[in-house]
């Protein structure tokens, strides 16, 4: 595990409250596995201590650039968004366990369900799979049209379905409203968003085989504080951590 | 390396520097950054009879220089850390801290029979400071009476000294010192974490699930300088000093206030490299100021010295 100074190259608005940044620097040759997530380091003095989980969403091994997309939602991601191109990021990463694409070899399709910002991890894992000959098929849940980001470049890795809670895109509702057509050739499930989507997910899902990444308010991002455990009925000590365990569990392997 | 060196009861420290409690699970996530050894010692996670899950999530809440946390103490039981984790920390040959906590006095008792037993063990710190667990931690470390009665009887069952942890949740931190020191206390620690609170604005409901938590980080670093100072006068008893350290000043600065050793929590959050950052540095900042062994800093804000140490 490695803390990297990465050089930010562009740090830009897409959506609203939504900025992708991409950053620069050796350490990305290491970020390879999607849906794991850099710790982010937000600012420059002590006001705001804590790193961001801030999960991987592309990453260009050339370019020596990684992608992160992430909503400015409080003090220290507005901070993060002020930041210039050419300023550096500190960074911890990457951390965590991501998506398993070897396992899903055998399988020809892929259902990807995410919803606002749990949506950028499923565009690296999207490519990866497509890369492996897998049909990839998104449903991606946001509040509004104002609020979405990045459906084209989804669209170039496969066929993609969006709802909006407000309906001003595609179609009104949630991302389980788009699941209630029949699955046809027992795609495997790959899904991130807030717990209470997750749980929908799996809740539609069911008979099919899948994963799932959790969100949750991080300390160390390691697996030291325990600030970031989920309850399982799984293990032996009744808990995972979702930062150095997870973030990425198998769907039914803990309790939403 | 000897100049860093210091001495307490069961602790003989290659330098001050030991992560504080809670902040660095058993070591082994941190053995993935950097070599263990290089710390003068680690205080381990609190310890309870029985393992326990601790407080529904969020557990954790970033404030102005700090932040609240509410784990609850969450481990595996004393039987499991002596087990599975204290073996593993075996090859590093540093003195470990064990803190122990309980919701009862016959829990504490147990656990300290237990853990101090270990020869792994080199002192036990008692906690009676947490504040994010409804019953136990810090109602014994509210009232001096209580603080001094559990005090004794740990004290009576320990192998090992025992160092108690302080809460700054009190009206007179002082006044708590000195009555631990009088039930045998061999040491203490300080300070453990100010009860906060953090609301979310829009909707009015505690971004904690347990709504209070404990404050840490740079923020409570002037308090726990503070109260160091006013009890290192008081009592005659070690400290090891914590409360927003983040930087070798910082470790300089709380042992001129009396400590004779420095925990660092929050800090390893932020950087995972922290303590052995600390560690390197402050042979420098010694030099700068002329001062051979790091343990003369102890005291120095109220100690008499002999020549002025700033105008060399």
């Amino acid at each position: 595990m490695k803390k990297h100074l990465l050089t930010i190259t562009s740090n830009t608005e897409i959506a609203r409250n939504i900025f992708e940044m991409k950053l620069t620097g050796p350490g990305t040759a290491t970020m390879t596995v999607p849906g794991q997530f850099l710790h982010v380091s937000v600012g420059n003095n002590t006001s705001k201590l804590l790193r961001r989980p801030l999960s991987i969403c592309d990453v260009d091994l050339e370019r020596e650039e990684v992608t992160l997309l992430y909503r400015a939602q409080g003090e220290g991601t507005k901070q993060l968004s002020q930041k210039h191109t050419g300023e550096t990021v500190d960074v911890l990463g990457p951390l965590g366990n991501g998506f398993s694409t070897e396992s899903s070899e055998d399988r020809k399709k892929a259902l990807l369900i995410g919803g606002g910002i749990g949506v950028p991890p499923l565009y690296y894992l999207g490519k990866k799979l497509k890369d492996k000959g897998i049909q990839v098929t998104f449903i991606l849940g946001f509040q509004s049209l104002e609020a979405s980001f990045y459906i084209e470049q989804f669209q170039e890795i496969g066929e993609t379905i969006v709802t909006t809670v407000d309906g001003s895109l595609g179609l009104k509702g949630f991302v389980t409203d788009a699941m209630d057509q029949p699955i046809s050739d027992e795609p495997l499930i790959y899904s991130v968003g807030p717990a209470v989507m997750l749980k929908a997910v799996e809740q539609k899902a069911q008979g099919l085989n899948g994963f799932i990444s959790l969100e949750e308010r991080m300390g160390c991002g390691v697996g030291a504080c325990f600030a970031c455990v989920c309850p399982t009925e799984t293990r032996q000590s009744g808990y995972v951590k979702i930062c150095s365990d997870g973030p990425v569990f198998k769907m039914g392997e803990v309790v939403l | 390396m000897s100049r860093l060196r210091v001495s307490l009861p069961g602790l003989d420290m290659k330098n001050p520097i030991l992560p504080a409690s809670g902040c660095f699970g058993f070591g082994k996530e941190y053995a993935k950054w950097y070599d263990l050894s290089l710390l003068g010692g680690i205080t381990i996670k609190a310890a309870t009879l029985e393992g326990r899950f601790g407080n529904p999530t969020p557990r954790v809440a970033e404030t102005e220089s700090g932040m609240l946390n509410a784990i609850g103490l969450q481990n595996p039981g004393v039987k499991g850390i002596i087990e599975n984790e204290l073996p593993w920390l075996e090859p590093y040959n540093i003195p470990i801290l064990a803190n122990i906590a309980g919701s009862t006095e016959e829990e504490y008792i147990e656990v300290t029979k237990h853990i101090s037993a270990s020869p792994l063990v080199s002192a036990v710190e008692l906690n009676i400071s947490c504040p994010n667990v409804k019953e136990g931690g810090i109602q014994f470390g509210t009232h001096y009476k209580s603080a001094a009665d559990l005090t004794r009887k740990v004290k009576g069952v320990s192998e090992k000294p025992v160092y108690v942890k302080l809460s700054p949740n009190v009206s007179n931190i002082t006044e708590m010192a000195e009555a631990v020191e009088d039930a045998g206390a061999d040491g203490l620690s300080m300070i453990n974490t100010l009860v906060g609170m953090k609301l979310d604005w829009r909707t009015g409901q505690p971004i904690l699930a347990n709504k209070t938590g404990g404050l840490s980080g740079p923020a409570i670093k002037p308090v726990a300088i503070r109260m160091i100072y006013e009890v290192s006068q008081k009592v005659s008893l070690p400290i090891i000093g914590m409360g927003g350290v983040s930087t070798a000043e910082d470790v300089l600065e709380m042992m001129s206030a009396g400590a004779s050793a420095v925990a660092v929590g929050t800090a390893n959050f932020v950087n995972p490299f922290i303590c052995p950052e600390i560690i390197e540095k402050l042979p420098e900042l010694l030099d700068e100021i002329g001062v051979e062994q790091i343990s003369e800093m102890t005291g120095r804000s109220f100690n008499q010295w002999k020549t002025p140490l700033s105008s060399r």
